[in-house]
């Protein structure tokens, strides 16, 4: 993992899930060390966010860049759990 | 090697977890949808399988050459249609049932993905059952269509799949194997991200499901019997075997297969059968068919046969019948593989039996139930309840279906309101998990949320109490024509009996009934049973300590219910609301029971509880029932005025341990505290007056209050661990239950004030608080003290400084039992003190280990271990009455 300098931030709006997570997807090679994407306008996600979000794991993991979601909602945090992605991001209220 | 054992190929498990995978996100995502956008959804996909039912229907004939292309139609309908009535208004999201008075919430969670077989007899409508009942749990499925059904099958995945996405389901909800094999299905079956298997069709499919070792729903074959009785509307009968026996030339598991008939009905039966366009078929035509229809090697019918005609099955076998033939009837003498055609045939063929008797009609469906269709379905027609009744306990059906067709009528919602269904729960006995007609609650987890519910409480006290000295007096107010005296032969000779006397009124007719002061056994109860019943009474006066009162409570008892048990009501209970053993109610004489106490002790006059000596088993037993509480008590002093100072001793201190036992109960309220604590003091302020001044009628009267108030707490209250301690213990070497109570009480206090290794569950606690009770009846007291500790201590002298000034042995060696007796009993004074069901309102929960080491304290006597507490807790001011 690479030592973390200045995150970069994502605010996702609710109406735009796919298309900012896929910008994240795509700065994960300029990021020093973590990504911090803000879920706190979200209220809901729909299977193509969570498509989105399993290849956003898995680059992220090839990069060694740590993601962290914030403010993620105990509904959308089900959802990431059943699909076993809680383990590969990280949280932040 | 068998196909479904061959290994697949890579490419084919990537596919089969990308279903898989798919499913799962769907499913994930879906968890967050509320009942809104769920029925949002469901409406739509009914509203769009309604409007493809007869495309559907036409494309399964065209595909399986099963059934009617209309009758297929219809069953889309009712798939949808009716399935939609009864799921629409059903909360199957979040909340969907509360029940305020429990203080119970259901809330639902979804199971997640469902991988689901559907059959080849009702194909499209059993897919579109399974995927509103899908959405509206909000679940994924993977279906797997039987072979030869599967265009059709997957042409309805698809239909419902676009009506659900339009309306916001989300993506891969639904999907269907594609040419599928039985590997696949083994894979699924055991995949760790399907949930629930759904299996719908033959048996094998079934056994798959349930070998899989997954939640699995399997429901398959039946055999149903259906039973023409002679008080049945005839023509109804036939007309309705007819529709369900054709309905999709008899594909619905839930058809009839063999109907028997009563012999008075037989022939006009089959007659009406004729008149609609059967075919009874001749002894060599049953034959024929038998063999032909049935596969003679294994038993069951033969699949080219299944959903096929009555005339194109006639002429494959080569039965001559009139054209427009709708049913086969084929007459059978018993049942079993001997008789081919008493099993299950999915097609238009029934079986005919004529039975002699009712008798012999229910043992014939018995056994067409036992022969491949337990658990199933069942139909009788008849208008005899006393017939249907019999019917419905000795056959095992999940659906019994009394005067309506028999397919038709297990589908539920058209012919009666059972749950409309295309899967029909055959219980245990078709090896399935549930007898149900399937349903939307099937697809779902239901989780209870039990919110704390505290147990009702009460305070009885007996209806009237006189007190104070003289309070005998009262007896003048109870009228009675004829009133018998219980006591025993000291208190007559002592002359107390005549002053009881004195004060009944002179119309009343008394007689007395002496009896030996000890604990009463069942003869001596008998006995005065029958002096009761000779002198017809309608008072009983119990003059004495609580051995007279006990004994005069179960006269009562079996004079007003002769035929109570005293042995059964002795059973043992946890929680007297929810005893087993329930005390008689009704009564036959109506009795009043008097009680005046000549102790200050058990205040038997006030309790509910009565000891008797079980002498055929060499044991004590309590009766425990408010039943059993005196209507009136006396607590006149005059009574215990002359009371020897050995028995002032330890009756008080008896009522001194119901008091503090009580008073920290798990059963303890406001109501018992404000008696507990009151006798606790007068106890302390009263009894050593008592004991060192017999005549002192004031410390006579308070100590002989006292012991009233005490047991007026413990009656509500209960006891505690004292006391299981102190029955053993005094049982064993012979020593008075006050005295024991003595031995082990400055222990116990200890015991209770520390931290508990184990608590005494009961919802009415909300935390610890025996300590911080003592340590009020401490402050109560005047014992002084900072902490809790400290005034528990103080508390612990005080009770032994009052042991001291009553002159009470202070330890089990002092009463010269050696170390090495008592020793040799503890074992037994354990184990019997842990049977004993006092303890069970202790605040602690005792180990044995810890019964030991109580009966070791007590051998030992004034070392005692100090409560283990933090010494800097605040004192009495937090709220200690639970």
């Amino acid at each position: 993992m690479k030592t973390a300098t200045i995150p970069a931030r994502f605010a996702i709006d609710g109406g735009s899930v796919v298309p900012t997570l896929q910008e994240a997807r795509a700065k994960l090679d300029g990021a020093e060390g973590e990504v911090v994407l803000d879920f706190s306008g979200v209220h809901r996600i729909d299977p193509s966010a969570l498509r989105e979000m399993e290849e956003l794991a898995r680059t992220a993991h090839e990069k060694a860049v740590k993601v962290v979601l914030r403010g993620v909602n105990v509904e959308i945090y089900k959802v990431l759990k059943l699909v076993s992605l809680t383990q590969r991001f990280a949280f932040l209220a | 090697m068998n196909e479904k054992d061959a290994p697949l190929s890579e490419e084919r498990i990537a596919y089969l977890e990308g279903l898989v995978s798919q499913a799962r996100a769907a499913a994930a995502v879906f968890t967050q949808f509320s009942q809104e956008d769920v029925d949002r959804i469901v409406k739509p996909m009914v509203v769009a399988g309604l409007e493809q039912a007869q495309y559907l229907a036409r494309l399964a004939f065209e595909e399986t050459k099963i059934g009617l292309m209309e009758d297929k139609a219809l069953k889309n309908m009712v798939a949808t249609e009716f399935v939609y009535n009864y799921v629409k208004d059903k909360r199957t999201v979040g909340v969907i049932r509360e029940y305020p008075e429990r203080r119970l919430v259901e809330v639902a969670e979804p199971i997640g993905v469902i991988f689901s077989l559907t059959p080849i007899t009702n194909p499209t409508s059993t897919v579109l059952f399974k995927c509103i009942m899908a959405i509206k749990t909000r679940n994924a499925v993977i279906f797997s269509p039987h072979p030869s059904a599967w265009r059709c099958c997957s042409e309805a995945v698809r239909i419902m799949y676009e009506a659900a996405v339009k309306y916001g389901a989300p993506e891969g909800v639904f999907t269907c194997l594609e040419s599928h094999t039985l590997q696949d299905n083994a894979y699924l079956m055991h995949h760790k991200d399907v949930g629930l298997i759904d299996a719908t069709g033959g048996p094998g499919a079934v056994k798959a499901a349930y070998s899989s070792g997954k939640p699995a729903l399997g429901v398959g074959a039946g055999n149903t019997p259906v039973y023409v009785e002679k008080t049945a509307d005839l023509d109804m009968a036939v007309m309705d075997i007819t529709i369900s026996k054709t309905f999709d030339n008899g594909t619905i598991c839930a058809s009839e297969q063999t109907v028997v008939i009563d012999d008075q009905v037989y022939d006009r039966v089959l007659k009406k059968f004729e008149d609609l366009g059967a075919h009874i078929c001749s002894q060599e035509e049953t034959e024929l068919l038998g063999r032909t229809v049935i596969d003679p090697a294994t038993g069951y019918m033969q699949p080219m046969a299944v959903g096929q005609n009555a005339t194109n099955i006639a002429r494959f076998v080569g039965i001559k019948v009139k054209p427009k033939t709708k049913l086969l009837l084929a007459p059978i003498q018993g049942v079993g593989r001997e008789y081919p055609l008493s099993a299950e045939k999915l097609f238009p063929v029934l079986a005919v039996y004529r039975a002699k008797s009712v008798d012999e009609a229910l043992k014939a469906c018995v056994d067409v139930n036992h022969f491949g269709g337990l658990g199933h379905t069942a139909v009788i027609f008849s208008i005899n309840e006393e017939v249907i009744r019999k019917f419905s306990e000795v056959i095992n059906a999940g659906r019994i279906i009394v005067n309506s067709p028999g397919s038709i009528g297990a589908l539920g919602g058209v012919y009666n309101d059972m749950v409309p269904t295309f899967s029909f729960g055959c219980g245990t006995g078709g090896g399935n998990s549930t007898m149900d007609n399937v349903n939307v609650f099937h697809y779902l987890n239901i989780k209870r949320v039990a919110r704390r519910t505290e147990a009702h409480m009460w305070f009885r006290v007996p209806n009237q109490i006189y007190f104070n000295m003289n309070a005998v007096e009262n007896l003048r107010k109870f009228t009675s024509r004829s009133t018998l005296i219980i006591t025993n032969p000291s208190l007559e000779q002592m002359g107390h009996v005549d002053i009881v006397r004195r004060c009944i009124p002179p119309e009343t007719q008394v007689r007395v009934s002496i009896i030996p002061d000890a604990e009463p056994d069942r003869k001596i109860v008998e006995q005065g049973v029958e002096a009761l019943n000779f002198y017809k009474a309608d008072q009983i006066i119990a003059l004495g300590g609580g051995s007279v009162i006990d004994a005069a409570k179960l006269m009562k008892l079996k004079y007003e219910s002769p035929e109570a048990d005293l042995a059964e009501l002795a059973a043992p209970f946890l929680d007297i609301r929810k005893r087993v053993v329930q005390y008689p109610t009704e009564k036959v004489n109506h009795a009043r029971l008097i009680a005046i106490s000549t102790t200050s002790g058990t205040g038997s006059e006030v309790t509910p509880f009565a000891v008797m000596t079980d002498k055929e088993r060499n044991l004590k037993v309590t009766l425990a029932d408010y039943s059993l509480t005196p209507d009136v008590a006396i607590v006149d002093p005059q009574f215990v005025m002359s009371m020897p100072k050995g028995l002032t001793a330890d009756t008080g201190i008896d009522c001194l341990t119901h008091a503090l036992e009580a008073g920290v109960s798990v059963l303890a309220s406001a109501y018992t505290d404000s008696n507990a604590v009151q006798a606790v003091r007068l106890v302390f302020k009263y009894l050593p007056i008592a004991f060192e001044h017999p005549q002192d009628e004031e410390a006579r009267s308070m100590m002989h209050n006292a012991a009233c108030i005490a047991a007026i707490a413990f009656s509500n209250a209960a006891v505690g661990v004292n006391h299981a301690l102190a029955h053993a213990f005094g049982a064993r070497f012979g020593v008075s239950h006050g005295r024991a109570n003595a031995l082990m009480l400055p222990h116990v206090i200890a015991y209770n004030a520390s931290v508990p290794t184990k608590f005494v569950p009961n919802p009415n606690q909300r935390s610890y608080v025996a300590h911080k009770k003592y340590a009020m009846m401490a402050d109560l007291l005047g014992l002084g003290g900072h902490t809790v500790d400290e005034k528990v201590k103080k508390l612990v002298s005080a009770t032994e400084q009052l042991l001291d000034q009553l002159g009470i042995p202070r330890s089990i060696a002092d009463l010269g039992i050696s170390k090495e007796e008592f020793e040799r009993a503890l074992p037994d004074l354990a184990k019997v003190a842990f049977d004993d069901p006092s303890w069970r309102s202790n605040p602690r929960m005792p180990l044995v280990s810890e019964l030991v080491e109580l009966f070791r304290s007590a051998y030992r006597g004034r070392s005692l271990p100090q409560p283990v507490r933090a010494s800097q807790e605040p004192t009495v001011e937090e709220k200690v009455y639970v």
